[in-house]
């Protein structure tokens, strides 16, 4: 079937079966290894990408029900040689071990920053509970999040992005 | 994955055609549980209709002041709506207590209501399971059971529904609607779900040519006095052992109304309105929320490995009970346990 997808601002027309997945189709079809392959049934985060800004588990996704859509995946998230704020981040605070699950967590940090619910480390803690990092960086991870939620707040000095 | 064909449902009226033509056809929205179940070829699709497109993402007030929700509209959408969040905290909390942020991005409010056991011998196609393969025996009963039902269980299934959202709409009395070949009809929540007895493979009483197209709350909401309690084996992102929604009407220390439903214990979201009755009218007190917990555990059983969730949802329900009095929902967030030791 075909599909049309925006994919880190490229758009890509593809003709897929009903059963590829979104994650099968950035991987195998677009070359964009970055999104990682962990479980493929949820239970992970390691294959979380940004479908039209919100976070969803790619492995879940069926590509043809996502026609038209923009998708953002860790490939997308750097300008140029600027990394994103949250891939610094994650660098700075040594916020992964293998890396195995790190672009998912990150992809999914963007997502939780861009719904601007969680505020606390205990709220990022519950919101990032969809990844799991076997490494256990999670304290690490939760840091590299809240610099980068504290960055974004400074500016008006008070409530959240 | 097995492979399966792909459609559309243009509306309402065509996704029911297309399903009524094919009886091996499933509808999909969020995805999250019918793609797992297809990879785990549990589920083997004839095709998938895709039902995204139709116009069932609407949060708007019904004519007696309740809310009806599309069936459509996703779980973190709903979580966070201003008026679930202001009249219904006791339905948002539920929903963040369940699944990942990104799991509740996809999945659906009509879907939420339709997903499966996470019975492991369920998911376990080489293993015998009364509800995958009916008449082929439970493999839960005699095996590992830490996560099964205590209550309304039968000897074909000790299954357990895992929604916690539903556990909300339960006591809330919210109600089902769905549409057919014969046109709309409404179920209320506590009907919607069934006991195993000797069909274990059928969940609902949802038709097999039936569509959810919204839920309805009525206007009571207990904004104040309720509590969604979720006991698990780690702290998010896991299913409940046992959970309880509790919604109250406190006058002067008396309770007038008591809602209480409880998740991770039976087939369905099990609400008991015998306890309730008993609640009402008595002190808001620790020795009538004991009174209540036994009521509701009356004829609870355990089946080896979860003999223990018999005094944990004892214990739970008189906790829950007396957050929701103090007007302390546990929060979802904070892991601590809200509210004085009871």
């Amino acid at each position: 079937m075909a599909v049309t997808l925006r994919v880190n601002g490229v758009e890509h027309k593809l003709t897929v079966a009903p059963w590829t997945t979104l994650l099968d189709l950035l991987r195998l079809h677009l070359d964009l290894t970055g999104t990682k392959k962990g479980c493929d049934h949820g239970q992970c985060g390691a294959c979380t990408v940004l479908v039209d800004g919100r976070r969803i588990n790619s492995c879940l996704t069926l590509a043809v029900m996502k026609d038209g859509a923009q998708v953002t995946t860790i490939e997308g998230l750097a300008r140029g040689d600027a990394l994103h704020p949250l891939q610094q981040a994650f660098i700075d605070h040594d916020a992964f071990q293998c890396g195995y699950c790190t672009p998912g967590q990150i992809c999914s940090a963007v997502g939780l920053i861009a719904e601007g619910k969680a505020r606390t480390a205990d709220e990022i803690r519950d919101m990032m509970s969809g990844n799991i990092c076997r490494c256990g960086a999670y304290p690490h991870i939760v840091a590299a999040i809240e610099e980068v939620m504290g960055k974004l707040k400074q500016p008006s000095g008070k409530g959240a992005p | 994955m097995n492979n399966f064909g792909y459609a559309r449902a243009t509306d309402v009226a065509d996704a029911v055609r297309q399903i009524t033509a094919d009886p091996e056809a499933k509808f999909i929205a969020g995805g999250t549980n019918i793609i797992d179940l297809i990879k785990e070829h549990v589920a083997r699709p004839s095709r998938l209709i895709d039902i995204t497109h139709l116009p069932l993402n609407r949060v708007e007030e019904t004519e007696d002041g309740g809310l009806r929700i599309g069936a459509l509209v996703p779980n973190s959408d709903l979580a966070w709506h201003p008026q679930v969040e202001a009249r219904y905290p006791l339905l948002a909390s539920a929903i963040l207590a369940g699944a990942s942020q990104q799991l509740r991005n996809m999945a659906t409010t009509g879907g939420n209501l339709l997903q499966r056991t996470r019975c492991f011998y369920f998911y376990d196609t080489s293993t015998p399971c009364n509800k995958r393969e009916p008449g082929s025996g439970c493999s839960a009963i005699g095996g590992i059971n830490r996560m099964h039902a205590i209550l309304g269980t039968s000897e074909h299934c000790i299954a357990t529904h895992p929604s916690d959202m539903c556990v909300a709409l339960a006591a809330l009395d919210a109600r089902v609607l769905a549409t057919g070949p014969a046109g709309e009809r409404s179920i209320a929540l506590t009907d919607f779900h069934r006991l195993p007895g000797d069909t274990p493979q059928i969940d609902s009483n949802l038709r097999a040519d039936e569509i959810i197209t919204a839920i309805e709350l009525p206007p009571k909401g207990f904004p104040r006095t309720y509590t969604y309690l979720k006991i698990r084996d780690r702290l998010s992102y896991a299913f409940a052992l046992v959970s309880v929604a509790v919604g109250l009407e406190i006058e002067g220390g008396t309770i007038r109304e008591a809602r209480l439903a409880l998740g991770g214990v039976a087939h369905k979201p099990w609400r008991d309105r015998e306890a309730e009755a008993e609640l009402n009218g008595t002190p808001a007190t620790r020795e009538s929320f004991a009174r209540g917990a036994d009521t509701v555990l009356r004829s609870a059983r355990g089946f080896g490995h979860n003999d223990f969730k018999v005094e944990l949802a004892r214990r739970a329900i008189v906790r829950a009970l007396t957050q929701a009095a103090e007007g302390k929902p546990q929060s979802q967030a904070d892991k601590r346990v809200s509210g004085s030791v009871p």
